[in-house]
This record gives structure tokens, C-alpha cells and sequence, in this order.
């Protein structure tokens, strides 16, 4: 008891919060109250009836007969499991992150390397110009890509004008339309940790490849390549995981037959207002992305430890 | 080798210039059809301002544009200092417990689709409404949502320049006989005064632009910008949003250019007393 009434005056006093506890307590407990505490609940709420749903902090636990019982409802995943549109819905959402992610590694891999090795002088540029479309509203670039993928928009005017094609191309609302906006959002995210990789990389191995009689080709495949590994890593997952349950885009320039969870998710709570299902579909996608985030997690933690040493 | 050394030179300007042209198409689209007399979609009929004089009177773009000022200068404020700490925990304290949880919490939100952040809060919101009666949602929640996201990229900012600073600086004042808080005060914070400008306006563009989470945390009554925007860009095209847009564009422009002024001759000062110090 007494030992009690020790701690809690201890706690009272606000003598443990010295300088070094309060710098790491202050942002510790709000990411815990925000960003923690919220997936336990979505948890929570997704392993309970429709019902009961309102009241978070009942009636998973009951007490009877001198027993706790644990009640668990998997009523939601279930369904989920027992539908097939769900089913389609998570691979098509992982078909698109990983088409996205393929497609933006292919064109911004080159455009690092390049960037990279221009002159010093002019990396600078190169690099704010990659940063100022981030300056400028996301959804405004998207939405002007509807514009432009229209079918009296710009690329088809110009298609008809070349004389390329003699009818408009439906390109709006499909999955092009969704692949382009996609890759056009989330490029910037795979080119900056590229470069960041690229600029710091040894140019004398590349030298001393050329000097043991390695080609320019085989040196970039077996030097440059491995070497940016680290980096085409954090590309792939900055734009890989917000793209599994991305929203905006799919609704702005997907179309009908373009099934991403991000919307579905969203359907769930605002048009259907099923919050245990929106939550079960929640969980669902937290642990698809979840090894990716564990990636993703490594890599900075690496990436600390190398600038400390 | 020469032939191909020329080749590859070329290829590179190609594919940089590709490159940017990708990413810059839909800003200059933007612009150009903002001036655009008639309502047709894409198909230009002639240069007017009055897509610029429709949106003076555009009420709810106008006053949306007002809270969406107010809510980003709010969490812009508070991510930079949120992110200041935890940058601060994660690059002077190597060891703590739960230092890798505290580590993935503060970078999770960078990558986490926002759908995910804004329903959980949006739960934890409705859940604590039922049982203790509060918040509402509106303003505050969010506040507390672009603050929770704000905070993940005002720490990796901060946390970067932290780690370029030379620790001998800190130790040099701790010789000196400063105290921690002093040696924050007096050597570290001036010395990332740039990181945290730089932090704050990318805070606030990131909630002046947010979708998503306000979407899940607004109430009755607070509509910020983007929701404005969101709702009419799926209904369609309206050219009143390209005139928004060519706006913001102009003030981006002529911030990021006042900005980069600024750093240089800050820069060339700091570089004159440098010189200055070392002729004494």
C-alpha cells in the first residue's frame, strides 16, 4: 500500500518528467491516442454485431456462472469471405498498387539515374521541379487529368487531328484512365528516395568496372542496380501501400469495372453506414498491407542507423 | 564509345524532358482552360476572365477556402511542433523503451492510405460522442486529423536535418556549460530554423489540400475547400475549379519564388559573416 501511495505521489509531483521523458512522452501519447487507439477500436467494432456496434465498450466481454466469456463475432468476415465481389475487389486493389509501382519504377528508375548524373550545378533545379507539382493541389492535377483522357479531351483531339485514330478512344473511366492518374500521383514518391540513393552512390566503381572490362550495360546491371537497392525499395513501398487503398483517384478517374477496396470501404460507411463491416474491410486491408509497412519499417531504420555511423 | 556516350546523353535529356512534361501537362492544362470562355469541356472557344469573376461570387468555394486556411494554419502550427519532438526523441535518444513502436507510429501515417486513418478516427470519434457526449465533429477532429498526418512529414523534415547537424555543436555548448533546454533553445533551434519553415509550409499544403480526412472528420457546416471541390470534380468538369486551381498555382509560384530568394541571400549573409569571422 504504502508502496502505492509512493508511486502515485511520485506520478502527482511531475518529479519523472524530466526534459528527456517529456520529449518523447508529448508525441508518444498522441500518436497512441490518435493513431493507435483508433485501430483497436476499428478491431473492436469489427468483431461485433451491427447492433452494438454504437457501444464500443460492451459486449464482447460477459460474465456468467463464475466465467469470463470472451464473445467474439466473425459474422463480418464471413461474409466478406463468403463474397465473391470482396474477394476480386482486394486483388484487383493489389493488381493496380502492383501495376502502379511496376509502371512507376520503370519510368522513374531512368529518371533518378539521369538526374543523378546531370551537372551538379543544375541538380538543384531538376530536383525542385520533381518537388513543385507536390506544392500544388493533388486533387486539382487529378481531376485535370479528366480533361485530358475525356473523349472530346485533349489527347483524343489530338489523336483525331494526327489522323491516329478516326473515332474518339474511351479512355476516361477505364482502367487506363486509373493507371495513368495513378502513376502521375504517386511518380514523385519513387523518384525522390531513387535519387536521394543515386547521387550518393561511388562513381569509381563504376570506373573500376569499366576498367576491369565490363561494359556500360553490365556495369549498370551488376553495380548500379544492387547498389540502389535501398532505394527502389522505399520507392516501390511509398508507392506501393497508399496505393492499395487509394480512394480519390479510382473515384475521379476509375469507372465501373475498375474495383478498388478504397471505395468500397468508403461505400460501406457513408452510403450503406455499415460501420462493422467498414471496420472488418478496414482490418482486412491493414493486414494485406501490413509486411509491406514491415519493408517499409526496416528500410528507414537501416537507412538511421547508416547516417549515424 | 564516343558515339555512345552521345546516345546516352541524348537519351537521358529525352527522357528527363518526357519526364517533366508528364508532370507538368495537367498544371499547364489547368491554367490554360481556366481562361477558357465557354463551359464545353476541353474544347477552347476563345480567351474570358469569367470563370474568375463566377467564382468571386462562388459563396461556398469562397468561404470553404476560408476554413481550409484556418484548419491548415492550425495543424501546419501544431504538426511542426509535434514532429520537433518526436524528431528530436528519435535522433538524440538511440534507446528507449518502446523506441521501435514509437519509430513506426510517427512513419506509419506517410504511407498508410488515408481511407484507413479517416475511418479509424472517425470510429474512435463516434465511439467517445456516444459515451462521454463529445467532440462534435467539425473544426477540431479535423484539426486532430491533418495533425496526426502533418506530424509524420514534419518529423521526417526535421529528423533529416538533425541528423546532418554535427553533434559537436551541441557538445561544444554542453562544454560551455549549458544546460539540455538551453543548448535546444540556443544551439539547436537556430540551427534548424529552415527545416522547421520548410516542414510548416509543407504541413499546409498537405491539409489545405486534404480530401479524404476531412471527408471522414468534417461535420454540418464545416466544408472545407477540397470537399467543395471534391464534390462538384466527380459530378464533372466546372471550369470554376480550373480557375481555383490557377490561382493557387500563382500564389505556389510566387511563394516557392520568394522562399528560394530568401534561402540565398540568407545563404550568401551567412556566408559572408562565416568569411568575416575567419579574417579576424
Amino acid at each position: 500500500m504504502n508502496v502505492l501511495l509512493q508511486s502515485l505521489r511520485h506520478l502527482l509531483t511531475l518529479r519523472w518528467l524530466t526534459g528527456r521523458r517529456a520529449v518523447i512522452a508529448v508525441p508518444a501519447l498522441f500518436l497512441t491516442a490518435a493513431f493507435l487507439v483508433p485501430f483497436l477500436i476499428v478491431l473492436r467494432i469489427s468483431l461485433s454485431d451491427m447492433d452494438t456496434a454504437g457501444s464500443p465498450f460492451g459486449g464482447l466481454l460477459s460474465y456468467a456462472d463464475g466465467i469470463v466469456m470472451l464473445k467474439v463475432k466473425v459474422a463480418n468476415y464471413l461474409y466478406i469471405a463468403a463474397d465473391e465481389l470482396y474477394l476480386l475487389t482486394y486483388l484487383s486493389s493489389l493488381k493496380y498498387a502492383a501495376i502502379t509501382t511496376v509502371i512507376c519504377l520503370v519510368v522513374g528508375y531512368p529518371f533518378a539515374y539521369f538526374m543523378a548524373r546531370a551537372r551538379p550545378s543544375i541538380r538543384p533545379v531538376l530536383m525542385m521541379l520533381v518537388m513543385l507539382p507536390f506544392w500544388t493541389s493533388f486533387l486539382l492535377r487529378v481531376y485535370a487529368w479528366k480533361g485530358i483522357l475525356a473523349n472530346h479531351g485533349l489527347l483524343n483531339d489530338l489523336l483525331l487531328a494526327l489522323g491516329v485514330v478516326s473515332e474518339p478512344l474511351q479512355m476516361m473511366n477505364t482502367s487506363f484512365s486509373l493507371v495513368v492518374g495513378m502513376v502521375y500521383a504517386y511518380l514523385p514518391f519513387m523518384i525522390l528516395p531513387l535519387y536521394a540513393n543515386l547521387v550518393k552512390m561511388d562513381i569509381r566503381f563504376l570506373e573500376a568496372a569499366a576498367d576491369l572490362g565490363a561494359t556500360p550495360l553490365q556495369a549498370f546491371w551488376r553495380i548500379t542496380v544492387p547498389l540502389s537497392k535501398s532505394g527502389i525499395i522505399a520507392g516501390a513501398m511509398l508507392v506501393f501501400i497508399p496505393s492499395v487503398g487509394e480512394y480519390v483517384i479510382p473515384e475521379l478517374l476509375g469507372g465501373p469495372e475498375t474495383l478498388m477496396i478504397g471505395r468500397v470501404l468508403w461505400d460501406e460507411y457513408f452510403t450503406n453506414n455499415d460501420w462493422a463491416m467498414a471496420s472488418s474491410v478496414t482490418v482486412l486491408v491493414i493486414l494485406l498491407i501490413l509486411v509491406p509497412m514491415a519493408i517499409f519499417n526496416k528500410y528507414k531504420t537501416d537507412q538511421e542507423a547508416g547516417e549515424r555511423t | 564509345m564516343k558515339a555512345s556516350t552521345f546516345l546516352q546523353r541524348w537519351f537521358g535529356r529525352g527522357w528527363l524532358s518526357l519526364g517533366y512534361l508528364f508532370l507538368y501537362l495537367p498544371i499547364i492544362v489547368l491554367i490554360v482552360f481556366s481562361f477558357n470562355s465557354s463551359r464545353q469541356d476541353m474544347v477552347w472557344s476563345g480567351f474570358s476572365l469569367r470563370w474568375y469573376q463566377e467564382l468571386m461570387n462562388d459563396g461556398e468555394i469562397i468561404s470553404g477556402l476560408g476554413l481550409s486556411l484556418k484548419i491548415a494554419f492550425m495543424s501546419a502550427t501544431s504538426s511542426v511542433v509535434l514532429g520537433t519532438f518526436a524528431a528530436f526523441a528519435l535522433s538524440n535518444y538511440q534507446r528507449f523503451r518502446g523506441r521501435t513502436m514509437f519509430s513506426a507510429m510517427s512513419s506509419a501515417p506517410l504511407v498508410m492510405p488515408e481511407v484507413i486513418i479517416g475511418l479509424s478516427l472517425l470510429l474512435m470519434l463516434v465511439s467517445m460522442q456516444k459515451v462521454f457526449g463529445f467532440p462534435e465533429r467539425g473544426v477540431a477532429t479535423i484539426w486532430l486529423g491533418h495533425t496526426l498526418l502533418g506530424m509524420a512529414y514534419a518529423t521526417v523534415v526535421v529528423q533529416s536535418r538533425l541528423q546532418e547537424m554535427s553533434k559537436s555543436l551541441s557538445e561544444a555548448a554542453m562544454d560551455l556549460g549549458c544546460r539540455a533546454h538551453e543548448v535546444f533553445f540556443l544551439v539547436t533551434l537556430p540551427n534548424i530554423t529552415q527545416a522547421l519553415a520548410s516542414a510548416w509550409l509543407l504541413t499546409f499544403t498537405l491539409s489545405l489540400d486534404d480530401v479524404v480526412l476531412s471527408a471522414f472528420l468534417s461535420g454540418p457546416g464545416s466544408t472545407t475547400m477540397p470537399l467543395v471541390i471534391f464534390s462538384r470534380a466527380r459530378l464533372g468538369l466546372d471550369p470554376r475549379v480550373n480557375a481555383v486551381a490557377a490561382l493557387t498555382i500563382l500564389v505556389v509560384t510566387i511563394a516557392v519564388i520568394v522562399y528560394a530568394v530568401m534561402l540565398a541571400r540568407s545563404d550568401r549573409r551567412r556566408r559572408r559573416q562565416l568569411s568575416a569571422a575567419y579574417d579576424d
